[in-house]
């Protein structure tokens, strides 16, 4: 996910929010898909919006691979970037938050304030590092839908969520399909091909190859920073296309006026890059990172839930579909989601599909966009009015 | 509404599960679900025309209407509506085996070139005819079919297809009023709705 949340001073937003934490698993470890278990287990997260009283209105927003729970609003005044799906959520926006009582969580193995491989093992009062459980996306379901037990939400109006964010809405529809009644589902897969599993395998060498990154035992002294910044780098080209690199950079030097002969960061691509490598490393943890894009690679819905159908795999339940893909997206390009809306049709299911026209690559999602805004609108109100009807 | 979408609704039960090939923004979709209680997909290729559906509440695929019908489950639908499209489509054969392969009924329409204003232009300009229903010039048409009432009719015989209902309409492009035609139909009627069974 990119770095493109600005505040926006005309819009109205969320305004002032406050990320919060939940701890489950503290008596009982939660076991994992892999076979070990992990406990407790604290998940951060912010809402935003009421929760109606008949409970009919919450809507969970699954965030993308580096993502986190802070999904829109402030946390203070002088707070200088708003959350990562500004121009989403909000008064009046797209998912509206006047109407909506939305919740987003950081994912199990995250470090941004839940349980991820930097937190302290309470085996060892170490940080957990390398000994940090390998996860699925599913465990990261599971983990949501413990938070939304916590908050006494019982069934979701909708999940939604793009990229990483959308296979966990796949997974909620697949697992829990009665605890939700639609599923949003935006540049995203029902599992990942081969080129981006290997697009994740080179990020992932390039932290392992850091000498700083010490088979993972680094949190005592210096972090594995050149490797992340490099991974980083390699999902920045990913999440842009040709087009919207020669539009937002072309071969334009950067600070000078002619070719430096040297490996000096010459091009505003180059310069765009490292300063995106460098910010990122500020923020994000390493280890997280290692797990995270192993859990995305392992996903494949069809084999867990399907016995290697994909059709079977939403054979339950009656959730409503909205899926959508971008037009210039070669990371999750359109063939992967027509493949889910094929399997969505065979199994019975009410779906939506549009490929929306876009430049911007991959990242067109967290852009702002009326038609993709106007889409989630139209889909959560009629699925809002047929429950209210009774229809769903 | 349109009078020929209005007709084609008048044939719908209510309750049903309707698919609408071509179904632009989805109105006929929007007013069944309203006023029938139907619940209706539909398949759009244009995508603002599909986006803008979905907005308005609208359950639709973007996507090329032969090759969309083709991954829904046998008899899943009552209703499958070819609105309007017949002229478009490559190989109409296929697709209506598709309709009556996915629905129980289908419904389609098309504009009749028999009509008498075309007649016209072609005896008496020998030129190849634009009208309201038909407003293309030979060199930018999306219509690559000529299909004439008893033309449908004979493929349906031909082809063993059950036509349980025709009607010859007079309306305008559009239009909310027309009539039902009886007498000379093939020379009066601007187009031509059939309810086909298996």
């Amino acid at each position: 996910m990119s770095e493109y949340a600005e505040h926006d001073l005309d819009a109205e937003g969320v305004g002032l929010v406050e990320k919060r934490l939940f701890t489950f698993a503290q008596d009982e470890p939660m076991p994992l898909e892999s076979g070990a278990v992990i406990g407790p287990v604290t998940l951060a997260y912010e809402t935003y919006g009421t929760l109606a009283p008949d409970g009919s209105n919450a809507v969970l927003v699954c965030h993308a691979l580096t993502g986190d729970s802070h999904a829109a609003g402030v946390y203070s005044a002088s707070d200088p970037k708003p959350g990562w799906w500004e121009v989403m959520i909000g008064p009046g926006k797209g998912i509206d938050t006047d109407q909506y009582f939305v919740i987003c969580a950081n994912v199990l193995g995250g470090c941004m304030g839940s349980t991820g491989p930097a937190s302290i093992d309470p085996a060892t009062g170490q940080p957990y590092g390398p000994d940090f459980p390998v996860l699925t996306i599913g465990d990261m379901v599971r983990a949501q839908k413990a938070l939304l037990d916590h908050l006494g939400v019982k069934r979701l109006l909708a999940a939604v969520g793009g990229s990483m964010g959308g296979m966990q809405v796949l997974e909620w529809a697949a697992r829990y399909p009665d605890r939700l009644v639609s599923a949003i589902a935006l540049a995203t897969a029902p599992r990942h091909s081969a080129l981006q599993i290997a697009f994740h395998e080179v990020a992932r060498q390039a932290i392992v190859a850091d000498p700083d990154w010490n088979g993972g035992r680094y949190y005592s002294c210096c972090k594995p920073a050149h490797g992340l910044a490099v991974a980083r780098m390699i999902g920045h080209i990913t999440y842009l296309s040709d087009e919207a690199m020669r539009h937002k950079f072309g071969r334009g030097l950067q600070d000078r006026a002619d070719f430096s002969f040297s490996f000096d960061a010459d091009f505003q691509v180059e310069s765009y890059l490292r300063y995106q490598g460098r910010k990122f490393v500020e923020r994000f943890d390493a280890n997280s990172f290692l797990y995270i894009t192993r859990a995305a690679d392992y996903f494949d819905l069809g084999s867990t839930h399907g016995g290697g159908s994909l059709t079977k795999a939403f054979s339950r339940g009656k959730v409503r579909f909205l899926v959508v893909s971008f037009s210039s997206d070669w990371l999750y390009p359109t063939y992967q989601s027509r493949e889910l809306v094929q399997a969505l049709k065979r199994a019975g299911k009410d779906v939506s599909f549009c490929e929306i026209e876009a430049h911007w690559g991959h990242d067109a999602f967290l852009l702002d966009s009326p038609r993709l805004a106007g889409l989630i609108s139209g889909h959560l109100e009629r699925t809002s009015r047929d429950m209210a009807r009774g229809i769903l | 509404m349109r009078y020929d979408l209005d007709l084609i609704a008048s044939w719908i039960a209510p309750e049903s599960r309707v698919l609408d090939l071509g179904c632009g923004q989805g109105e006929l979709l929007e007013y069944l679900h309203q006023a029938k209680n139907v619940q209706g997909y539909g398949v759009e290729q244009d995508e603002a025309k599909a986006a803008e559906g979905i907005a308005r509440g609208v359950s639709i695929l973007q996507g090329d209407i032969t090759r969309e019908v083709m991954d829904y489950p046998d008899h899943f639908f009552d209703f499958v509506v070819l609105s309007q499209t017949l002229q478009q489509v490559a190989e109409p054969l296929g697709l209506i085996r598709q309709m009556l392969r996915v629905g129980r009924r289908a419904v389609v329409s098309f504009p009749n070139f028999a009509h008498w204003r075309g007649r016209c232009q072609m005896f008496f300009q020998g030129r190849a005819p634009v009208t309201p229903e038909l407003p293309y010039e030979w060199n930018d048409t999306p219509n690559i079919r000529v299909i004439t009432l008893v033309d449908f009719k004979r493929f349906c015989v031909r082809h063993s297809i059950p036509v349980i209902e025709a009607v010859a309409v007079k309306t305008e492009p559009s239009a909310r009023t027309g009539l039902i035609l009886n007498w000379l139909p093939n020379l009066r009627a601007t187009n031509g709705i059939f309810l086909l069974g298996r």
